[in-house]
C-alpha cells in the first residue's frame, strides 16, 4: 500500500543545515593527500577539506586556482571515515555539480580559488549537497544563506597564518547582528534593501540573535591560541588551512588545535597544548599584501535585478 | 531530575533546545568535565563525529568517569554518533578507523552505512508506544544497526529496519530527534527513566 522509497527524502534544507550542525565545536583541516587526511582524522578533526594545494601555496603559485582533481578527492575519501569537503570556484556551477556527483559531503564555494562568475554565486538551493560559503559581514552572510548556503565561515585572509582578518569578520558580523536588535522595523527594512537580502531573513537573525546556520572561523587561523580566540568570539568551530601542514610538526599542531577549539576558555589547557609545537607556518602581514592579491574581496556582484551596489575589493 | 548534554562536539545546542522545548522546568546543562558528569541523573549524547568526540573524551579525561557512570546505570539517550560510542561492536566501515566504544548497548553497528551526506535522508519512523503517529526521522550520514543482541530490545523502525534500541535506561537511535522539532522522544525517554517501572 505504501512504497517505502516514496517516503524517503534526500537533500532537504533540514538535512543540509543538519549536516553542518554535526560539525559544531569541531575543527576542519585542509589536506592535500590521503596520508594528511589520516593524520587529521587521528587528531580528532571533524572533517577534511580536500585540496590540490593549501592556500599558502595557491597564494605563492599565482595563476588560476581551480577545483581539485577528482582523483585527489577520491583518494582522500577512501582513506577516512570523517566527512570530506572540497572547494569549487565562486559561481562555478559545473565544478559544484562535479563535486556533488563525486559524493563530497559539503562543497565550499570559495574565494581561495579564482572566481568564475563576476555576477552570480552558485544557486545552491538547487543542490542536494550542502554548501559552506565565506562572508566578511552580515549582509554577505545573508546573501549566501539566501542562495542556499547551509553553513557560513569567515573569509579571513587565507594562506597568511594571520588571524586578524578572521577576527575582523567575526566582529563585524556580530556588531551588525547587535545593530539589528537596536534599530526600528523601518530601519531594518532599509538595511535589508541596501544589503539585497529578504526582510524575513533579517527578522529571523534579529530574533535568533545569531545567524540561522552554523558559523565557523576560517582564513588565517594557525595556532591553538588562534583557534581559542575565534571560539571566544563566538564562532561554532574552526577551519584551519595552511597552518597544519605548513608547520614543522603537523600531528602535534593538529591535536593541539582540536583540543584548543574545545578548551578555548581554559588558559591552563591552552598553555599546555601550545607548548613545544616546533616551527609554525611563517605568516604574512596583511599590509604587505598588495590589495589586488587579497582573496577576501572576492564576491560576485549579484543578479541583475538586484544589483545596485557591487563591491569589488 | 538533573539532565545534561555531553558538550564536547556535535549538535549540542539542538539537544539543549529540544530539552528546553515542551519540558518546562528542566534546565539541561552542558557537560564538559568529569565533575559535570557526576552531577547529572540523565545524559544525552549528541550527534557529531564519533572519532572527534572519542578523542576529546579521552583527552579531556572524561572517558573513565563516563564509563563508570554508564556501568552503574546512568540513563542515556544517544543519537547517531552517541549510539556509535555506546555500541557493543562496530563493524568495519568502508574507510577509516573506528573509534573506541563503551560497549554498554548490545548491538552491532556500522558507521556511515547508508553512505555519505548525499545519502542522508528524512523518513518516517515508527516508535513503539509513541502516541501521535509516526515520528519524523532525520538520518544524517547515519550508522546502521546490523544486529541487535540478546540484551538489547528494538523499539524504533524505519519500515522493517531497526533504527532505535534500548537496554534498560540506555537508549540509542540512528536518527536525530533533536533536529526534528518534535519533542516526543526526548519527553518519552525522560518519562521512562524518571519513573522506572
Amino acid at each position: 500500500m505504501s512504497d517505502p522509497v516514496e517516503k524517503l527524502r534526500f537533500g532537504t534544507e533540514l538535512l543540509k543545515r543538519g549536516f553542518a550542525r554535526m560539525q559544531q565545536g569541531g575543527v576542519i583541516l585542509d589536506v592535500t593527500t590521503a596520508d594528511q587526511a589520516a593524520i587529521a582524522e587521528e587528531a580528532g578533526a571533524v572533517a577534511v577539506m580536500a585540496l590540490e594545494r593549501v592556500p599558502a601555496d595557491i597564494r605563492a603559485a599565482g595563476g588560476v586556482a581551480r577545483m581539485a582533481d577528482p582523483a585527489k578527492i577520491r583518494e582522500i575519501r577512501e582513506r577516512v571515515s570523517i566527512p570530506v569537503m572540497a572547494k569549487c570556484r565562486i559561481g562555478h556551477t559545473a565544478e559544484a555539480r562535479i563535486l556533488e556527483s563525486l559524493g563530497v559531503d559539503m562543497v565550499d564555494e570559495s574565494e581561495v580559488l579564482t572566481p568564475a562568475d563576476p555576477f552570480e554565486h552558485v544557486a545552491k538551493k538547487g543542490f542536494k549537497v550542502p554548501f559552506v560559503c565565506g562572508a566578511r559581514n552580515l549582509g554577505e552572510a545573508l546573501r549566501r544563506i539566501e542562495e542556499g548556503a547551509a553553513m557560513i565561515r569567515t573569509k579571513g585572509e587565507a594562506g597568511t597564518g594571520n588571524v586578524v582578518e578572521a577576527v575582523r569578520h567575526i566582529r563585524q558580523t556580530s556588531r551588525e547582528i547587535e545593530l539589528l536588535r537596536t534599530i526600528s522595523k523601518e530601519e531594518r527594512v532599509a538595511w535589508a534593501r541596501a544589503e539585497r537580502v529578504p526582510v524575513a531573513l533579517v527578522e529571523e537573525v534579529r530574533s535568533l540573535g545569531r545567524l540561522p546556520v552554523v558559523n565557523f572561523a576560517a582564513g588565517g587561523v594557525a595556532t591553538p591560541a588562534d583557534a581559542a580566540l575565534v571560539r571566544l568570539l563566538g564562532v561554532d568551530g574552526v577551519f584551519v588551512g595552511s597552518g597544519i601542514f605548513k608547520a614543522e610538526h603537523p600531528q602535534r599542531i593538529a591535536r593541539a588545535i582540536v583540543e584548543a577549539a574545545f578548551h578555548f576558555n581554559e588558559p591552563e589547557v591552552l598553555a599546555r597544548v601550545s607548548t613545544d609545537l616546533g616551527k609554525l607556518m611563517p605568516g604574512l602581514e596583511i599590509g604587505q599584501i598588495p590589495p589586488e592579491a587579497l582573496l577576501q574581496g572576492r564576491e560576485s556582484a549579484g543578479p541583475a535585478r538586484s544589483r545596485p551596489a557591487p563591491s569589488p575589493a | 531530575m538533573r539532565t545534561g548534554v555531553l558538550a564536547l562536539q556535535g549538535d549540542v545546542p539542538e539537544h539543549l533546545a529540544a530539552l528546553g522545548r515542551g519540558l518546562g522546568g528542566l534546565a539541561p546543562r552542558p557537560v564538559r568535565t568529569p565533575s559535570d558528569l557526576e552531577e547529572i541523573d540523565a545524559l544525552f549524547l549528541p550527534g557529531g563525529e564519533s572519532t572527534s568526540i572519542a578523542r576529546l573524551l579521552r583527552d579531556a579525561g572524561l572517558w573513565e568517569t563516563l564509563e563508570r557512570r554508564l556501568r552503574a546505570g546512568l540513563p542515556v539517550l544517544a543519537t547517531c554518533a552517541g549510539l556509535i560510542l555506546l555500541a557493543g561492536h562496530l563493524e568495519e566501515g568502508p574507510s577509516g578507523p573506528n573509534p573506541p566504544t563503551f560497549g554498554v548497548l548490545d548491538v552491532t553497528v556500522r558507521r556511515n552505512d547508508y553512505g555519505g551526506q548525499r545519502e542522508s535522508f528524512e523518513a518516517p519512523v515508527r516508535v513503539q508506544g509513541l502516541e501521535g503517529g509516526d515520528y519524523p526521522g532525520v538520518f544524517i550520514r547515519a550508522p546502521r544497526i546490523l544486529k541487535v543482541g540478546a540484551k538489547a530490545e528494538p523499539f524504533a523502525w524505519r519500515d522493517e529496519e531497526v533504527v532505535g534500541v534500548r537496554q534498560g535506561p540506555v537508549w540509542g537511535l540512528t536518527f536525530h530527534p533533536e533536529l526534528s522539532g518534535d519533542p516526543r522522544i526526548h519527553r518519552r525517554f525522560l518519562d521512562a527513566v524518571s519513573s522506572p517501572a
